[in-house]
């Protein structure tokens, strides 16, 4: 906090400097501004307080930032209310009680654009390293050129290479658009510029003013067709990335139905209900959390988890036992028969829980993004693609390795077989449709992260699943897993060129084609497995 | 086949799942009992189930809601209203039969419903044909004018060129994105918009237009092609016409791809309050809709309506949003038609309706136009961290609904008037009626 206020010093005594006196305005004159409830007052006052070099001006823009900025209609004060709730008289920085009709500042976009403006230029100097890289982000797209002697202190002084850096990019940027600088310095910006190659950087050299100096303008066309080259080449990294993100999510919609569909022949329409479930579960485990224990929100998803698991399992067994296992060998009417159990699932959790969508929140690990190179990975995604290959290897094992997979695996094979060595095949039956189901949960959990949480998620899958299942080849775990990456890479290629309905289309014409070429999918099961 | 079916008639069990099934799929009329002759039907043709669900369920109990409380003030012609419900179950084709039924079997005096176009396309005859009276309180794409309908929900000069107008004028947009689902209402807007962008001047390489199936949940290409359309050196704004589901993941790849409303905001027409409540708007703060009613405005009218509402739904956090606020509007007016005409016969209460004023929540007075459509303000909202909307701007008084767009070639010439004119397409260049052709 004091070195805060030291640095703040510093940096009023340097604006101080560089405003001339005509344009300083007094601290307390620009703070009535907010008090008009106009945007553009409000715009007024962000330039004069940031303007002022008063100690407290980072206290004010950025209390207006998180609308905690308050001003009493009648009597035309500030007052600053912390974090902590306290209140403070903006003007004078002491402790004040605010009227009971006091109104937040207002903000529109155009107001949080002169804010991180105002913000990026008062805070280059920061000791929060953390807050100094914000500020020459700030810069680098407000392009103010007050902020330049603040950002050359800054410069002098960095010490980190990163952040420096930032700055000397955020320096560059300003130059650029100065249109007093000299112009081999904005030459050299543009070189400095275009080493960055990202999307900012593009748009910085395509926006450049009608009336820089030709020699500017030539080196800024050439550094954007430079970007825009590289930029392609990312581009076919970021459609493969999308690609695996979007065939993890369907792998995991339809991993449920290759254990349901694929191992058992069972036509279950109501799986994608049992997404839902899954997913419905993990609103209610957050809302639990919410009401009781609100710390332990970013660990829900591990409660959900097994929890998920256990009710759609739950459910799975009791529709084999109630339902399913008179149908076995009637593939119609199991059609029918789990496709109106779709319809009942879905009235009941409507009645239940409303027909509006669910809130399901992010947890803190799950939320914002990271960049390689120059393609931004969502971490929500990543964790999917994680989480969706552990379970497809948790499943492999469970049916390679324990007994109940053994079992599993023998009844569907040969029933009869199974059933004289000593196997309780109806029980199987049931323990084998409550793991699809159960699994088929496990992925409502996922997909709450990225969907919404509403009666009609499951439905929106169910297609998908058994276009995989059967693409990848009917009782095939492996041919699922390479099924639904190949679907989803072959989308989201075609997806850039075709949009996202052609593609679509594009892709269920393609596996029409293949299906009549190859009626057992990817990988067809041989030998005496195909007929059970 | 033949086979299969009987098969099916075989087994008992199978059969009764069957019944089950189809019964459930086909609706599950809430079909309140008729007691006495002396009441004034109302039809309420609202899914209450399928995909739709989602959106008109609220308008289904804010209709019972309003008709509530006219019993309360004694009704209408001294008679007391009945509400009918009936669930086309988000099934296009149903909506026509279950039209059909209210006005034949349960003879009632107007219906109130429909959401999306094709189910109002799918009524129209029945409606034209059994010659009764709908009113559709959703923003659409206009084109349209028909004497049995009444449309109290937006005209595109309503909600959509207003949007772009204040984004081009406030933000300073010079480059467009126009995002949508892949259906009549978001194709016709953006027709809409591109042909008035144009004569705006805008270029046509700085507008994008892009569309996505129903319920669309992959959206990290296309959020990345917004970025990249966005990195040109010019402003860049999204007009969306996404529908329903879809933007709850989509809003959620524009957060965490870090696309901030700062930078490049996305101004939608089919997001409310109601859409909102899903998702967590921290990292949407600043994104825009544009619509006729947010419930965050400040006024007695509004005050008490919520206050209401909350109270009928017993429900302190049900939320309220622009369709509601266009029945509750539509409502006011027919009650005031069916009052001057002293009778619910159509013909009279479609001649007494062009001219009733009712006001709306938001401190204005709405007014039926003889082009079928009402006079409305139009406010653009901003996304608060609450799920409410802080109003940025709004027009200066109402503006009247225009059924055929100007900006579109089929259409400019074309004007609506059921009162003078007696015709819904009337070419003013060659004075016939008949729409463009003609």
């Amino acid at each position: 906090m004091v070195r805060d206020r030291l640095v703040a010093w510093v940096l009023a005594a340097v604006l101080l400097v560089v405003a001339a006196p005509g344009y300083a305005q007094t601290y307390d004159d620009a703070l009535t501004k907010f008090a008009a409830d106009s945007f553009n007052e409000t715009e007024a006052g962000i330039a004069g307080v940031a303007a002022s070099g008063n100690a407290r001006a980072i206290d004010v823009i950025e209390a207006l930032s998180d609308q905690r900025l308050l001003f009493d209609p009648a009597t035309k004060k500030i007052y600053i209310r912390e974090k902590s709730g306290r209140v403070l008289d903006a003007s004078t920085g002491t402790e004040a009680s605010a009227p009971a009709d006091v109104k937040t500042v207002r903000l529109n976009n155009r107001m949080r654009r002169a804010v991180e403006a105002a913000l990026g230029g008062l805070t280059l100097l920061s000791a929060d390293s953390g807050k100094r890289y914000e500020a020459a982000q700030a810069v680098f797209k407000s392009r103010d050129a007050a902020a330049l002697p603040a950002l050359d202190a800054a410069i002098a002084k960095e010490t980190s290479a990163s952040l420096k850096r930032a700055l000397i990019e955020a320096r560059a940027a300003v130059v650029l658009y100065k249109s007093d600088a000299r112009e081999a310095d904005r030459i050299d910006a543009v070189a400095i510029i275009k080493a960055r190659g990202d999307q900012d950087a593009l748009a910085l050299l395509a926006g450049l003013p009608a009336d820089a100096p030709p020699a500017v303008k030539r080196a800024a066309s050439d550094g954007v067709a430079a970007i825009q080259s590289q930029l392609a080449m990312w581009a076919g990294v970021q459609n493969a990335w999308y690609g695996v993100s979007l065939g993890s999510v369907l792998l995991l919609a339809a991993i449920g139905l290759a254990i349901t569909f694929g191992v058992m022949g069972v036509i279950n329409m109501a799986h994608g209900e049992m997404v839902m479930i899954g997913a419905y579960v993990t609103f209610v485990v957050q809302e639990t959390i919410r009401a009781y224990n609100p710390g332990l929100f970013d660990y829900s998803l591990l409660f959900a988890v097994p929890l998920a698991f256990m009710v759609s399992g739950a459910i799975g067994i009791l529709i084999e036992r109630g339902i399913i296992r008179f149908l076995y060998g009637r593939p119609l009417e199991t059609l029918l028969a789990t496709w109106g159990l779709s319809l009942i699932l879905q009235q009941a959790v409507r009645t239940m829980f409303g027909p509006t969508n669910r809130e399901v929140g992010n947890p803190s690990w799950m939320s914002g993004a990271f960049e390689i190179g120059q393609i931004t990975i969502t971490y929500n995604r990543l964790w999917i693609v994680v989480f969706c290959l552990s379970v497809f290897a948790g499943l492999l094992a469970l049916l390679r390795f324990t007994r109940i997979g053994l079992e599993m695996r023998a009844v569907t094979q040969n029933r009869p077989m199974a059933a004289a060595m000593g196997i309780r095949t109806s029980r199987v039956d049931a323990l084998t449709f409550g793991l699809g189901s159960g699994i088929a949960g496990i992925a409502g959990v996922a997909l709450s992260q990225i969907d919404n949480v509403s009666p009609n998620l499951g439905q929106s899958y169910i297609i998908d699943s058994f276009l995989v299942v059967v693409f990848g080849g009917v009782g095939n775990l492996w041919g699922t897993l390479v099924g639904a990456f190949t679907l989803g890479i072959a989308n989201k290629f075609l997806e850039p060129f075709a949009g996202a309905v052609l593609g679509k289309i594009a892709i269920l014409v393609l596996i029409i084609l293949f299906i009549q070429k190859r009626p057992r999918g990817l990988f067809a099961l041989k030998g005496r497995a195909v007929e059970a | 086949m033949f086979h299969s079916i009987r098969a099916v008639a075989e087994r008992p069990l199978a059969r009764r799942w069957l019944a089950a099934t189809a019964g459930l799929a086909l609706s599950v009329a809430a079909v309140f009992p008729a007691k006495a002759q002396d009441t004034i039907k109302v039809g309420i043709l609202h899914s209450l189930s399928g995909t739709m669900a989602i959106s008109e369920t609220t308008l289904k109990d804010v209709m019972l809601m309003l008709i509530e409380e006219q019993n309360k003030k004694g009704g209408l012609l001294g008679k007391k209203l009945e509400a009918v419900v009936v669930d086309p179950a988000s099934n296009w084709p149903l909506f026509a039969e279950k039209a059909r039924e209210l006005i034949t079997k349960e003879k009632v005096s107007a219906v109130f419903g429909c959401w999306t176009s094709v189910s109002r396309k799918s009524v129209l005859p029945v409606f034209k044909e059994l010659n009764s009276i709908l009113f559709y309180p959703v923003q659409y794409e206009g084109e349209e004018s028909e004497r049995n309908v009444f449309y109290t929900g937006a005209a595109p000069n309503q909600q959509a060129i207003p949007a772009v107008d204040y984004l081009a004028k406030e933000e300073k947009v010079q480059r467009w994105v126009l995002a949508g689902t892949d259906y009549v209402y978001p194709r016709t807007t953006n027709k809409i918009l591109e042909a008035y962008l144009k004569s705006k001047g805008v270029k046509p390489e700085d507008i994008m237009i892009n569309y996505t199936p129903f319920g669309h949940s992959d959206w990290q290409t296309i959020v990345a092609d917004i970025k990249k359309f966005g990195s040109a050196g010019k402003k860049t704004a999204v007009v969306s016409t996404i529908n329903g589901d879809a933007n709850v993941p989509f809003y959620k790849e524009l957060g965490n791809q870090g696309v901030k409303a700062k930078d490049i905001p996305v101004v939608a027409f089919s997001v409310g309050e109601e859409e909102l409540a899903g998702i967590d708007t921290k990292p949407l703060l600043g994104h825009l809709a544009a619509w006729n009613y947010f419930e965050s405005i400040k006024t007695p009218a509004n005050d008490e309506f919520t206050k209401k509402w909350k109270a009928f739904t017993k429900n302190p956090k049900r939320v309220s949003n622009d369709p509601m606020e266009a029945h509750v509007i539509g409502f006011a007016m027919w009650v005031k038609a069916v009052e001057k005409a002293g009778t619910i016969d159509p013909d009279k209460v479609i001649d007494a309706l062009p001219g009733t004023e009712a006001p709306n929540l938001t401190g204005g007075i709405s007014k039926m136009l003889p082009n079928h459509h009402i006079t409305k303000p139009v406010f653009i909202g901003e996304v608060r961290g609450d799920g409410q909307f802080d109003v940025v701007w709004k027009t200066e008084g109402l503006v009247p609904g225009d059924a055929w767009s100007k900006e579109l070639d089929g259409s400019k010439d074309l004007i609506a008037d059921w009162v003078t004119l007696k015709c819904g397409n009337y070419n003013t260049v060659t004075k016939k009626c008949g729409g463009q052709g003609s």
